[in-house]
């Protein structure tokens, strides 16, 4: 009996103290989403669509009200300079998808340290705009970066997370282009 | 008996047909889309005018000449690199890539935002035509 007593107050502690300055604590405490990396890509319209011409970034990298402005129809002919225009039965479905896993409606860890960091930005059009994302990159010189003509910018992610197709956007895997693995 | 038997071949059989079937692949379709583009009025499909259109110089957004290659690359039947985010894009030439002219929507889908992001306006039933005329060739 004492042994079940201790084990349940173990299993509260280990719930609770990694997420305690958070406000969603208590709906982090009762899900079952405990993954670090966002919510991989798991739509194939969605991995086709977006990564045709990019990385097909996990909606779980932006907030909600993001994806909104994104995926509205207006923006469609000027999504940074491209025109992607597409019918309105499939914007919807990526919308509703990005929507659905968006950063505010996610709880893994990333998503979380996300949505947090928004602050006065409450729906950045880039993620590279993200203030968490900004503090996780940092320590890389900008050489490495956007004077790398491999990488060209933050928004980039595949060009050294070598991982990124799987959702993996952990510092483990990152091997910059002509400098090598990344170590700390 | 015999009847049972005959039962048991007939599922072997659709059973091996089911597993046949995935692999048959979409073809690249021309014909239906020649037949689109007449029916919006095209005629006459020409792959020398296609050349034409597809190498033909035009101001990018910053002034600099571009064409169709700035994307697909010089040679349609290798990789090309978009010009801005420098992502592969697959060879053109049906030749080397199955996949391409395969899905009717997803040939209308890429001119459309193709020729309004380069000519800025949608290309005609002409002009589409013809290039597939030309890249058909490849």
């Amino acid at each position: 009996m004492k042994k079940i007593r201790t084990l349940a107050i173990a299993l509260a502690a280990a719930l609770a103290v990694p997420a305690w300055a958070d406000d969603s604590i208590w709906k982090w405490a009762i899900s079952l989403e405990r993954s670090k990396e966002a919510r991989p890509v798991s739509l194939p319209r969605y991995a086709d669509e977006c990564g045709s011409c990019h990385y097909a970034y996990p909606p779980g990298l932006l907030p909600e009200a993001s994806w909104r402005k994104l995926l509205a129809p207006q923006a469609l002919p000027d999504h940074f300079g491209e025109n992607i225009e597409m019918k309105e039965a499939e914007r919807t479905e990526l919308l509703d998808y990005a929507a659905r896993n968006a950063a505010d409606h996610s709880l893994t860890k990333r998503s979380r340290k996300i949505v947090a960091s928004l602050g006065e930005q409450p729906a950045p059009l880039r993620i590279s705009e993200i203030a968490y994302i900004r503090r996780k990159h940092q320590k890389i010189p900008e050489a490495q970066i956007k004077g790398n003509p491999k990488v060209k910018s933050l928004a980039m992610c595949d060009a050294c997370h070598t991982q990124a197709s799987a959702g993996d956007l952990d510092d483990h895997s990152v091997v910059i282009p002509g400098y090598g693995r990344w170590r700390w | 008996m015999g009847n049972r038997r005959f039962a048991r071949i007939a599922l072997l059989l659709l059973l091996l047909l089911a597993c046949l079937a995935p692999a048959a692949q979409a073809e690249a379709d021309f014909g239906n889309l020649y037949r689109l583009y007449s029916q919006a009025g095209g005629r006459d499909f020409n792959p020398g005018r296609g050349k034409d259109f597809w190498l033909k110089e035009r101001a990018g957004e910053s002034g600099e000449p571009m064409n169709c290659a700035s994307c697909h690359g010089a040679d349609l039947r290798k990789q090309g690199r978009h010009n801005k985010s420098g992502k592969p894009i697959e060879p053109m030439a049906p030749s080397v890539n199955k996949d391409r002219y395969t899905d009717v929507e997803k040939v209308e889908k890429w001119f459309l935002r193709n020729c309004k992001q380069v000519l800025r306006r949608e290309c005609t039933a002409q002009e589409k035509g013809d290039v597939l005329r030309y890249l058909s060739q490849s």
